[in-house]
């Protein structure tokens, strides 16, 4: 049986191993694999605020001198967020009567379905993605840059002055803090010359002296000034200006109750792992565990011949690795939350444009001078995946990104700062 | 009828179910949402031809900026709750006459194209592409994954047409013309926060 792995994607697996002699199976084929990846995503997009939201109580509770949820499901209260879902849904539909009803309906569902597309693009371990995009980064920038649609359209169709005014201070919060996001996820990608989060992934192997955040010293700072920026993104505190209760009752979601309320939640805590998901592929070593045992792994399960379940294994531990770190920058976002004071609507647009803006175009410029400056510093010598895009543009790419299915002699992908070197010590 | 040819269908008639929403719809905002359905929908026509870099520019420049800002200046320029468009029937005639017109020009450039030429001439190009820069890191056009040779083009590399053509190097980057219509955008910028500075003038007085 061909291995999982060194399929191209899912269609192409059920297509030659299962489907190879039944009618009409190209589009059959595709039916199955959409299926079962909006089935995966769509459990982890349902089981992931669950956790988040029954961690954020825990921790808030923690953080306050509280316990938390303690009674539904036992000792820890694991179930509370299940038993809040469940209330909710037997919540009544209410509309106000001022409000625009379509707009009103509609907006939870932009949101959620703007947040859920972000997802077809993050890689969950290697080669664990739905759509493995070559421009997957900026895939999952775009799509998430139309969720402030969905909170404008609820702010603005609510008829409510509170709804209203947290509408338009989410409006102008995000579109002022997407330029810094972008300019500061683009520090890295000079570094690596590929705006595929697989092919990022693939850069960071080995220890963690090679996970991008210590690339240069422009990453290093480009790590912290990315997470401010992506923390404000998902409106969260210290920047949730666009639901701050103390002042606007609860901003643009004031109207909303029962399970299109629910959506917003969903949408903001599954937005808090993607945005966390892009800053460890970004600069914390995506899947790889900094520690080399990931390659070991690997080494090992290709030098003992135990075929694609090895492999589907050591992939499953990446896995584990990636959620595990992307779990602790989320929980990093929830301890910031309960502990800084909410910032004012005016010092937020002052942050974002007199101070995180400039910072991030200097790195940029930063990052973009110094491949140029290693190079001249130790006279040629630097390693390839220091150099500028330039330098690789004619080098074969890593066999990660090939179509794998072409090589069933060798389903390994060799870690793919190895075969870059190999590749240009050819053509030297 | 393959699943190509059906999510084909789905998102143009969603596209063009989107467009005549807006066009009958009396409300602003509402005709903002129909727009997101609309422009969304030809993102996805996008991504179906393995165009992703395209698709996912009209998304987050179109999408997610234009439309933005101009929900945001209806918020901010409102004076009632829920503006409506009033529009007059010489505008709906004028209108009517300029959209006939653009269809016309359209259905008639889409006529005139020799389809079996461009057929031949494009699965051709792909035999070269295939030989020739599969190994210089591009993979093949019905893949898709333009990013990397979007951005090489971008800087004047374009390995599809060296390669063939030997050593010479036949085409021009297209950073320049790049660069002009970013400093058309800088300079608007700065002309939008000339007008929107404070006009208040300080009285010497008064400090």
């Amino acid at each position: 049986m061909m291995p999982l792995i060194a399929a191209n994607s899912l269609a192409e697996y059920v297509l030659e191993s299962i489907l190879w002699d039944f009618p009409g199976n190209g589009s059959v084929a595709f039916t199955i694999a959409a299926l079962v990846h909006v089935v995966l995503i769509l459990t982890f997009f349902g089981v992931a605020p669950l956790v988040f939201i029954w961690l954020e109580r825990k921790v808030a509770g923690r953080i306050q001198d509280r316990l938390g949820p303690t009674r539904v499901g036992g000792r820890f209260g694991w179930l509370q967020t299940l038993a809040d879902g469940v209330k909710l849904i037997q919540k009544e539909d209410l509309c106000p009567a001022d409000a625009d009803r379509m707009l009103f309906r509609m907006s939870p569902y932009l949101v959620f379905v703007a947040s859920f597309g972000a997802f077809i693009a993050l890689p969950f371990g290697n080669g664990f993605v739905v759509q493995n995009l070559e421009v997957g980064l900026f895939f999952m920038l775009a799509l998430m840059s139309l969720e402030v649609l969905g909170v404008v359209f609820a702010g603005y169709s609510s008829g409510s002055k509170w709804a209203l005014f947290g509408g338009m201070r989410e409006a102008a919060q995000v579109v002022s803090y997407e330029i810094p996001m972008a300019i500061c996820a683009l520090v890295p990608v000079i570094a690596t010359g590929s705006l595929n989060l697989v092919e990022v992934g693939h850069f960071q192997a080995g220890g963690m002296g090679n996970w991008l955040i210590f690339q240069n010293p422009f990453t290093f700072v480009a790590f912290f000034v990315y997470f401010t920026v992506a923390t404000a993104s998902v409106k969260r505190a210290p920047f949730d200006l666009a639901e701050a209760e103390s002042e606007l009752v609860a901003g643009f979601h004031t109207e909303y109750s029962g399970i299109r309320w629910s959506y917003f939640f969903m949408a903001e805590y599954a937005s808090m792992f993607a945005v966390s998901g892009i800053a460890v592929f970004l600069f914390l070593g995506g899947w790889y565990d900094g520690f080399g045992i990931i390659e070991t792994l690997d080494r090992f399960v290709l030098d003992n011949g135990c075929g694609w379940l090895g492999q589907y294994t050591v992939n499953v531990i990446g896995l584990a690795i990636f959620i595990a770190k992307g779990t602790s920058l989320v929980f990093f976002q929830m301890w910031v939350r309960w502990t800084l004071p909410r910032l004012r609507i005016d010092q937020v647009m002052m942050t974002c444009l007199k101070y995180l803006l400039p910072i991030s175009c200097t790195l940029f410029l930063g990052a973009t001078v110094w491949p140029l400056f290693l190079h001249s510093m130790t006279a040629g010598q630097t390693d390839i995946i220091r150099a500028p895009m330039g330098d690789r543009a004619y080098s074969p790419r890593p066999a990660a990104v090939q179509p794998l299915h072409k090589s069933h002699s060798a389903p390994h992908p060799a870690p793919a700062a190895a075969i870059i070197r190999e590749g240009s010590g050819k053509e030297a | 009828m393959t699943g190509h040819q059906l999510l084909f269908w789905v998102f143009a008639a969603v596209t063009c179910g989107g467009a005549i929403a807006v066009v009958l719809t009396q409300n602003v905002v509402r005709m903002a949402f129909w727009l997101i359905v609309s422009l969304g929908a030809s993102a996805g026509l996008f991504f179906l031809l393995n165009a992703d870099f395209v698709g996912t520019a009209q998304l987050l420049v179109y999408v997610g900026g234009t439309l933005v800002l101009l929900v945001f200046g209806v918020m901010l320029t409102a004076s009632g709750p829920f503006s409506k468009m009033q529009t007059r029937p010489g505008e709906l005639f004028l209108a009517g006459v300029v959209a006939i017109l653009l269809l016309g020009l359209l259905g008639s450039s889409v006529c005139s194209v020799e389809w079996d030429r461009v057929i031949a001439a494009t699965n051709s190009g792909h035999q070269i592409t295939n030989q020739q820069s599969l190994n210089h890191g591009f993979n093949r056009p019905e893949e898709g994954n333009t990013g990397h040779p979007l951005g090489m083009a971008f800087l004047g590399m374009r390995p599809d047409r060296d390669l063939v053509a030997g050593n010479k190097t036949l085409s021009t980057g297209y950073l320049l013309p790049f660069e002009i219509a970013s400093v058309h955008l800088l300079v608007v910028l700065i002309g939008a926060a000339y007008l929107a500075r404070a006009k208040r003038r300080v009285h010497p007085n008064e400090l």
